[in-house]
């Protein structure tokens, strides 16, 4: 599967380490343009669609903005008050919206292989912002760009993931990135949320958040769902908190330089202590600002 | 009733009868009249020059999803017996997940009336367990068996009640019933879409792990022993499901099995892609499940190939994989995907036509399944050597949700007889 198959991001897993080079270089140049207040308007006159299947706030809002600062029209929609209500199918939606006149489809689905099977459908190209537990290529790939800019290279660096894995599309899309980018990754999280078969993928797992705290130059702090413990995926947020969370104790044993990060919202309290998360160490609104400038150069590079 | 016929020269399969050479076959009445391995005098029958072919009974699918009453869009008692001939199934057994469910003698005799008039493959009803397949109401056992069911099951679902499922095996066992079990702990399979494994974590398919099938096996296996009965659990997929089978066996236990071919042809590779069509339940597994469900068939831990032929269409299908329907169709695929594990070397032939027709037959207590005289004019015949490629688009089955498009295959069904009658080709088309 090519990352980008017909000038679409569906996925971070088998992206070359050129690619990801080439768009955080038209990353960069955004972040410039954006911080001059001259973006490049190099979408001008192209038709961006957001289709968000699920709720978020911050990805909608990121791509929105950065379609807009490249000067494409942008079309909303939310399911909930859609067709979708009345029965219509992923397919025949995204059809509809290709034929109002979008050239790219920026797809939000609660289905692993959703936005996979979207492309397959339709001519125009499709960036997944976010599939099911399967991948989330545009924050992975700011994730790693926010790294890059703060470290020059990934090479010989080691990032720590935490948390829950099993759930996290986050988790396995900035895995691929990272490890391509030559970094090495560590993951850490309840056993119940460790899903089989991460080592295959490039990951160690690693017993104890401690251990991967120890190695970490970065940590990267998954959100938990509040509803998983309701499944008994882990007994209270307050075990979690206390086995697994970034407490002020444990931030202190990070490696001096070592940066926190978190793809938000954070559940306070639980996998982030709020003094982390107000920290020097976190980079965690670095992260949301580096976010436009690198959805800027994807959505570029597919339109 | 039809001319004789008489199917000349061809290689006889009859592992019931011990029986694999060339033959001549009579079949005269809807009966076998004789089996010769002299040329036998043509007296006025049809002749069959068979000459390269296996002639073997009339394969039996003891797991079949006709759909009808109620989703008669995705499949037929007519389509399906087509799609049964065509692929050389000469007997279907009909889960009763049909809408409504076959709980009922009035379900059963209408499958019945309808498979009569559809007049291709005998189809045998099989009743629910429960009501409404609710898990929880025992259905009228007595009066299913009366209209014709030949077993029962609430297949598609498992009989989470333990309790519910030992009072069945208490109740059917007298009633000379099978209880067909689809195995599946729904506390350990919720919200998962694939085995566990790398494969499942990549796709960020939530896992089902193969406890899930497991522990369900272990757990009808300690209330056979205790309470009797018959069991016979549907579409074996796991490793550690086949040696519980095997060793329950060995000390005796009234427990037969059956395996789809899709679990001795395909791993979850087939899933790559968030491919619909390769997505049933059970799920398909890792290559040591294949492996062990091979063994399981050349060993006889495996009573019957049954294809769990599960019609759906495109609405069900053309959607993201977690969303999508279970069951993929089997009826036309069958015979060459046995016939690879004969090629590989895991079957021998006689082995691998008993898995199509006595061995199913014995499992549900069914008439046919062999060719001695007397025996219903049952018969299929092969081209062991034919090679085609599996296109959906040509099947008789209303739908086209295979795994196999585009497989290349071997061996093909030339002819399907059953009661005498040759039923495929379809007359229409002779």
């Amino acid at each position: 599967m090519n990352a980008f198959s017909r000038r679409s991001l569906l996925t971070t897993e088998g992206m070359s380490r050129h690619d990801v080079e080439v768009l955080f270089g038209r990353a960069r140049l955004h972040a410039r343009g954006l911080r001059a207040g001259t973006p490049l308007r190099s979408l001008a006159g192209r038709v961006v669609a957001n289709l968000f299947f699920e709720n978020s706030t911050r990805t909608r809002l990121s791509f929105e903005r950065a379609a807009k600062a490249l000067g494409a029209d942008v079309l909303n929609f939310n399911a909930a008050t859609s067709s979708v209500s009345k029965g219509e199918s992923l397919v025949d939606t995204v059809r509809n919206v290709e034929a109002l006149g979008a050239n790219i489809i920026v797809l939000r689905h609660p289905a692993a292989g959703a936005a996979h099977l979207v492309a397959g459908k339709v001519r125009c190209s499709v960036v997944n912002a976010g599939d099911g537990t399967h991948a989330h290529p545009s924050q992975a790939l700011l994730d790693a760009y926010t790294l890059h800019e703060r470290w020059g290279t990934l090479d010989g660096k080691t990032v720590a993931i935490v948390g829950d894995v099993l759930h996290s599309r986050v988790a396995r899309s900035n895995l691929y990135c990272l490890t391509t980018l030559g970094a090495r990754v560590v993951v850490a999280g309840p056993p119940t949320l460790v899903p089989v078969g991460l080592e295959a993928l490039g990951a160690k797992v690693l017993p104890s958040i401690d251990a991967a705290l120890e190695e970490a130059d970065a940590v990267m702090m998954l959100r938990v769902q509040l509803e998983r413990q309701k499944e008994s995926m882990f007994p209270s947020s307050a075990e979690y908190a206390r086995a697994f969370g970034l407490t002020p104790g444990r931030a202190r044993a990070l490696k001096p330089d070592a940066v926190v990060m978190h793809p938000g919202p954070v559940n306070r309290g639980v996998e982030l202590a709020p003094e982390v998360a107000d920290g020097p160490a976190n980079v965690i609104l670095e992260q949301v600002a580096n976010g436009v400038a690198v959805r800027m150069a994807i959505l570029e590079s597919c339109g | 009733m039809s001319k004789p016929i008489i199917i000349r020269g061809g290689r006889v399969i009859d592992p019931r009868n011990r029986i694999d050479g060339v033959r001549d076959l009579r079949l005269e009445d809807g009966k076998v009249a004789a089996v010769s391995e002299r040329p036998l005098p043509l007296d006025g029958a049809e002749e069959v020059q068979a000459g390269g072919l296996w002639v073997t009974p009339g394969f039996i699918d003891l797991h079949v999803h006709l759909r009808e009453p109620g989703e008669e869009a995705k499949e037929t008692i007519l389509s399906g017996t087509r799609a049964a001939v065509a692929g050389g199934f000469t007997a279907v057994a009909a889960m009763p997940n049909t809408r409504p469910v076959n709980d009922s003698a009035l379900v059963t005799r209408l499958v019945r009336q309808r498979a009569a008039e559809a007049n291709l493959a005998r189809v045998y009803p099989v009743g629910a367990i429960s009501k409404g397949l609710n898990g929880e109401e025992m259905a009228e056992l007595g009066a299913l068996r009366d209209a014709g069911c030949v077993a029962v099951t609430d297949d598609g679902r498992p009989v989470m009640s333990a309790s519910l499922m030992r009072r069945v095996l208490v109740y059917a066992g007298p009633l000379g019933l099978p209880v067909m079990v689809h195995e599946e702990d729904l506390t350990l399979s919720a919200g998962g879409a694939l085995t566990e494994g790398p494969r499942a974590t990549r796709l960020g398919l939530l896992p089902i792990p193969r406890s899930a099938e497991v522990v369900m096996v272990a757990r009808d296996l300690v209330l056979l022993e205790e309470v009797g009965g018959r069991l016979h659990i549907a579409h074996l997929s796991c490793a550690a499901s086949v040696a519980l089978v095997r060793e329950a066996k060995r000390r005796g236990l009234p427990v037969t099995a059956e395996a789809a071919p899709h679990h001795f042809t395909l791993t979850d590779e087939a899933v790559e892609g968030w491919n619909t069509h390769a997505k049933m339940n059970p799920p398909l597994r890792h290559p040591e499940d294949v492996a062990a469900i091979r063994e399981g068939l050349a060993d006889g831990t495996i009573d019957a190939i049954a294809t769990d032929h599960a019609p759906h269409g495109v609405m069900e299908k053309q959607v993201p994989y977690a969303e999508a329907a279970n069951g993929v169709i089997g009826l036309e695929t069958a015979l060459p995907l046995t016939l690879e594990l004969v090629r590989a070397g895991v079957l021998g032939p006689v082995r691998a036509v008993e898995l199509l027709t006595s061995g199913p037959a014995a499992t549900f207590g069914l008439p046919g399944g062999h060719l001695a005289a007397g025996a219903p004019a049952d018969v299929t015949l092969v081209d062991p050597g034919a090679e085609w490629t599996v296109e959906g688009a040509r099947f008789q089955s209303k739908s086209r949700n295979t795994p196999y498009e585009g497989r290349k295959v071997v061996g093909r069904v030339v002819r399907t007889v059953v009661g005498g009658r040759t039923v495929w080709p379809l007359e229409e088309t002779r």
